[in-house]
């Protein structure tokens, strides 16, 4: 326990196990990035996929969509201590558009529409833990919140959740991102607090 | 661990503190703090504050709060934070939205509400260094009584020719003032910002609407989107980068 605050009394606490230390419930949805929001036209939209040995492999928005859909429900914690339960997608999972791909990467590096990247190990994407989503709450993904499709991978802190997503990079070694390369943790665990780098 | 050496109230609802911090590292105009309140019986919360204040060597930094009605943090620290009282704070934090008395750019800071915070923290830096690259400030609020550091900011820019501040009034004007209230437009921007082809950084810090509608006309205009630094925070309090 850390030093107390004095006066400090806080709220009520709900004692809900699935909110991970420092972290606080909200029932919006607050909006973080870096810079302005891009708007992608749906006919520009392309996602690819590189590997470490040259192969590509790209979708154009009709065939994205045309992928098996999945709906999952999640819990998501954003770095700035927000944390929202129960949010409901509609998407891709990552696994699917991986499946066909030949490439011995143990990393990848995401890539977004405006230059934002993210970087995670490639199992973290694997296995029903990442989707690539276009629905939010029963409509279509708002561009604030990174429409036309994003990255979801609820295991870890939202900024990997990758806004305006247009590809994976598999690579053979791990490649800081962009808030990875400003201090903010490599991984970046909920549970193991993981915010900062040194955490 | 800090120590609240002094408050000053900036506006009905804001109020700076200042807090002593053996040890403190020294930071970036634009960077924030992590604050952890911990209760008599174990409970602890954090939030992010921007750090208002210029790095200054003497181990002390600013923050402004903002009370948000019916939060959980900053209420208590606006008011019921004393001075002597302990607090745990992590940081400097961030390493995106900063401003490096290095680059040479001309900048455009747009500001909405509370958003003003880290903003200063640039133009005291600034100031500071005795850097002498054009700032202009829009600084758009609800109301006349609203504006936070109204005072220094007169004062900086009689001084300082390199320093110009522009205000917008959302809900109601100064009395005589030439425009009705309204919110930021393109004219504005246009007006008091600098063109794009000066290629200027832009920061723009407020809450989420703002900051969106701020960043779509900077785009509009023609800036490079990767010029344009955005921090947004929401009704939960204010937050920096993230995810």
């Amino acid at each position: 326990m850390g030093i107390v605050t004095p006066g400090f009394t806080g709220r009520p606490r709900p004692s809900d196990t699935r909110l991970p230390p420092g972290q606080y419930l909200t029932e919006d949805f607050p909006v973080l990035s870096a810079g302005p929001t891009p708007r992608i036209p749906l006919d520009d939209w392309r996602f690819t996929v590189t590997t470490e040995l040259g192969g590509r492999r790209e979708w154009s928005w009709a065939e994205f969509r045309a992928l098996g859909d999945e709906a999952p429900t999640v819990d998501i914690h954003c770095v700035t201590k927000w944390s929202k339960l129960e949010t409901t997608w509609r998407g891709v999972p990552v696994e699917a558009m991986l499946e066909d791909i030949e490439s011995a990467a143990d990393y990848a590096l995401v890539h977004s529409y405006g230059g934002y990247t993210t970087n995670l190990p490639l199992e973290d994407l694997l296995g029903g833990q990442a989707w690539i989503v276009h629905e939010y709450d029963g409509a279509p993904l708002a561009p604030e919140h990174g429409g036309p499709a994003r990255l979801l991978v609820p295991h870890l802190y939202f900024w990997k959740s990758a806004k305006w997503v247009r590809g994976i990079q598999l690579l053979l070694e791990d490649e800081p991102g962009f808030w990875e390369t400003a201090g903010y943790h490599d991984y970046g665990d909920p549970w193991r607090e993981q915010r900062y780098q040194g955490d | 661990m800090a120590r609240l050496a002094a408050v000053r109230d900036e506006t009905p609802t804001a109020r700076t503190l200042v807090l002593d911090v053996p040890d403190w590292p020294g930071h970036l105009a634009g960077q924030h703090v992590d604050v952890r309140l911990t209760a008599a019986d174990g409970y602890s919360t954090q939030r992010s504050f921007s750090i208002a204040s210029a790095p200054s060597g003497d181990g002390q930094v600013e923050l402004t709060v903002q009370r948000v009605a019916g939060g959980e943090v900053s209420p208590y620290l606006a008011d019921v934070f004393a001075v002597d009282d302990p607090v745990e704070l992590r940081g400097p934090v961030g390493g995106w939205f900063v401003w490096r008395p290095e680059d040479p750019s001309p900048v455009v800071l747009v500001a909405g509400g509370s958003g003003i915070v880290p903003l200063m923290a640039m133009i005291r830096t600034r100031a500071g260094v005795g850097s002498r690259v054009p700032f202009r400030l829009v600084y758009s609020v609800r109301a006349p009584e609203d504006v936070i550091y109204a005072d220094e900011l007169r004062r900086r820019t009689r001084d300082d020719r390199g320093l110009d501040v522009a205000y917008v009034y959302s809900r109601q004007t100064p009395e005589g003032w030439p425009r009705p209230p309204g919110r930021i437009g393109l004219a504005t921007l246009a007006e008091h910002g600098w063109p794009p082809d000066f290629a200027p950084a832009c920061f723009v810090c407020g809450p989420t609407a703002f900051v969106e509608t701020a960043a779509d006309i900077l785009v509009a205009q023609g800036h490079e989107p990767r010029r344009i630094k955005t921090e947004r925070f929401g009704p939960t309090g204010p937050v920096a980068s993230g995810g």
